[in-house]
């Protein structure tokens, strides 16, 4: 059995949706079937429009020159790359910037998955007291608000001597993605079925293999999608970097533009701003129409169980 | 746990006994493999909660005072002061800007998740209705969510500039990023942006599981679709619109980059607790930031509790764990309504998806 044979085995148990008998209500009258679909059409494109516009503002004004950015037409006049140039014409260190938000996201990214799928494991498999307990001390950590990390490590680092370096950032994120990755990959784990360790074990496996060769392939989707999702809050991580960093060399990309300053100081470069902030976002974006059936899984399972 | 099954009394006692030892042996063998998997994440976590948090509750029981030291040269010492930093908090100066941070901070809480709540049930129940172009809806409905904070706020102060776009079409003047209502109102506006396709999005998974047939059952009782709305839906989804409603008022209540980016540090009328407990530790006042950190957690922390308590919140799915495990399977079973425990097992089958 494979994981694509229990997705459609949950697939076929789960299916029917409220709405999918309301549209085939027997005895309606056509016409005010037409109409409910046409309300539901329209509501959809409202939804559309509410997502995307403030999105799709942004892309257009980044591509509009500096004389016209206060143009107000639904496309770019004059097409013009000239904001993303400048940002990455060297004064900004906007490249390096990127780089910074990799490494930081990367190595958080890493370290949480790390330790969250050992803790996953023992939380979702094995046997003992205070389980509950841990779990809920676990997800509660992940309500501690991000000041209440910064104030007190912003002292302690600074003794360390570890301002303006990449640990000062990974650590406290660690605070935030641990939490996220164990959750979610328990969430996971746990929706695996035991059988076939089960299965691996009276085969001879030790409790070791049966986890390495028979869980870890079959949760590898789970760990993907805990990944990108830890991946993207660790990407977008802003107060953490914004304490513990004020060299703009080691800075993040969202520190970076939000200190993004013109060359006279009463006119803020709205142009570069927006050019990257769409840069930032892009990759984010791609991740999301790729993986969107993950990420919506990942965030619906650890939250709303 | 596989094993547990008794034996029949008095059927072949010799072979039997050596199988609860052994199962009391692997019990005590899963203890320990339990806390050696599970003790680099509480020790990560000890060093980066446990220890900030402790270390917040003593700094902030000193205060930076600028003393002269035995050879009479002027230094910076920590004086220990008690609680007086939190007895600050409500008097003088530095009170009234606590107060008004708390007042903030509640305000924005309060407005925006009520805000996207509502907004969020409007997505899910239109999203919930369509078929064709679901998919893309979808990935439309995460562009919002994936948007950084920062950038967001960015985004927003550009829309929210005296000659943007916002006053282009509302064909007003209003200065929306410098200070009082109308700095709030953009607020509001780019944080239920953000956060409303999120909510909408785990209340409709909640709804995806609500069996078909529970409709069908109603329509063929003659209930409307507002009736099905206020006796199905909403009740059904009510677990699940509950953790959302709890996640996003945690997270709204530690609102620092929105504020921050779309109107900036030190403006009264947006200034929440976390901007505060920042601003005073960039000035290097390590007492009363500690001071405003410890109470913005005590904040989240009654918060939390009141929803997982009072309102009954299933944040860490304990119940679900209580579900599984054999001993307490009768218990839980009775405690439980029959149509809540149906939807626990679907959702199950939905997460093997």
């Amino acid at each position: 059995m494979t994981i694509s044979d229990l997705r459609n085995a949950a697939t076929d148990s789960g299916a029917g949706t409220p709405g999918a008998t309301d549209a085939v209500v027997p005895g309606k009258p056509k016409a005010q079937r037409t109409w409910r679909s046409y309300s539901v059409y329209l509501g959809l494109a409202l939804i559309f429009a509410y997502c995307l516009a403030p999105f799709y503002w942004m892309l257009v004004s980044s591509l509009r020159r500096t004389a016209d950015i206060f143009d107000n037409t639904l496309l770019p006049a004059p097409f013009s790359l000239e904001n993303y140039v400048k940002v990455f014409d060297g004064s900004t260190m906007f490249g390096q910037a990127l780089l910074n938000s990799l490494i930081v996201a990367g190595t958080t990214t890493v370290f949480a998955l790390l330790l969250g799928v050992f803790a996953a494991y023992a939380i979702s498999r094995l046997n003992f007291r205070f389980k509950s307990l841990i779990l809920g001390v676990i997800i509660a950590t992940s309500m501690f608000p991000g000041i209440s990390v910064v104030v007190p490590l912003l002292r302690l680092f600074t003794d360390l001597g570890w301002i303006n370096t990449y640990q000062a950032m990974i650590v406290p994120s660690l605070s935030f993605a641990i939490p996220l990755a164990v959750w979610n990959l328990t969430t996971f784990m746990k929706a695996l079925p035991f059988d076939l360790e089960e299965a691996a074990m009276i085969d001879g496996c030790t409790k070791w293999q049966a986890f390495r060769r028979v869980l870890l392939p079959l949760a590898a989707p789970g760990v993907f999608t805990t990944a990108i999702l830890t991946f993207i809050h660790s990407w977008n991580e802003f107060i953490i970097a914004l304490s513990m960093i004020n060299d703009p060399k080691i800075q993040t990309a969202t520190v970076a533009i939000s200190k993004f300053t013109g060359a006279t100081e009463f006119q803020a470069p709205f142009g570069e701003q927006m050019a990257a902030g769409v840069i930032v976002t892009v990759p984010l974006v791609i991740m999301v129409l790729i993986f969107q059936r993950r990420i919506v899984e990942g965030l619906t399972a650890g939250a709303s169980k | 746990m596989t094993t547990t099954t008794a034996p029949p009394a008095g059927v072949q006692p010799a072979p039997e006994t050596p199988k609860p030892r052994r199962r009391a042996q692997r019990t005590a063998g899963e203890g320990r493999m339990a806390a050696l998997l599970l003790s680099p994440t509480l020790l990560v976590l000890a060093l980066v909660i446990l220890y900030p948090l402790l270390s917040a509750v003593h700094q902030s029981l000193f205060r930076a005072e600028s003393g002269l030291d035995a050879d009479g040269f002027v230094t910076d010492v920590d004086a220990f002061v008690g609680l007086a930093n939190y007895a600050d908090l409500f008097v003088g100066e530095s009170g009234r800007r606590f107060l008004n941070a708390l007042g903030n901070t509640t305000f924005f809480t309060v407005t925006t998740v009520f805000l996207e709540t509502v907004l969020g049930l409007c997505l899910a129940l239109a999203m919930n209705r369509a078929f064709r172009g679901r998919s893309f809806l979808r990935a439309s409905i995460l562009v919002p969510w994936a948007v950084p904070t920062a950038v967001s706020g960015l985004l927003w102060r550009w829309i929210f500039q005296s000659d943007g776009i916002a006053n282009t079409l509302l064909g007003s003047e209003i200065l929306w990023t410098a200070e009082g209502n109308a700095s709030r109102a953009a607020i509001i506006i780019a944080e239920v942006w953000k956060t409303a396709p999120f909510i909408g999005l785990l209340v409709l998974a909640g709804m995806q599981v609500i069996p078909a047939e529970v409709y069908e059952a109603a329509r063929i009782d003659g209930a409307g679709w507002w009736r099905q709305l206020g006796s199905i839906t909403l009740p059904l989804v009510k677990p699940t619109l509950l953790v959302a409603v709890l996640f996003r008022m945690l997270d709204a209540l530690r609102m620092f980059d929105l504020p921050f980016v779309l109107v900036g540090p030190g403006k009264e009328s947006v200034e929440t607790l976390s901007m505060l407990a920042w601003d005073e530790s960039n000035q290097l006042r390590y007492g009363s930031a500690s001071a405003f950190a410890v109470m913005l957690f005590l904040y989240v922390a009654l918060v939390a509790i009141v929803f997982v308590k009072v309102l009954g919140a299933d944040v860490t799915g304990a119940k679900e764990l209580k579900l599984i495990s054999k001993k307490s399977r009768t218990k839980a079973t009775r405690t439980r309504p029959i149509a809540e425990q149906e939807i626990a097992e679907q959702k199950k089958a939905e997460a093997t998806r």
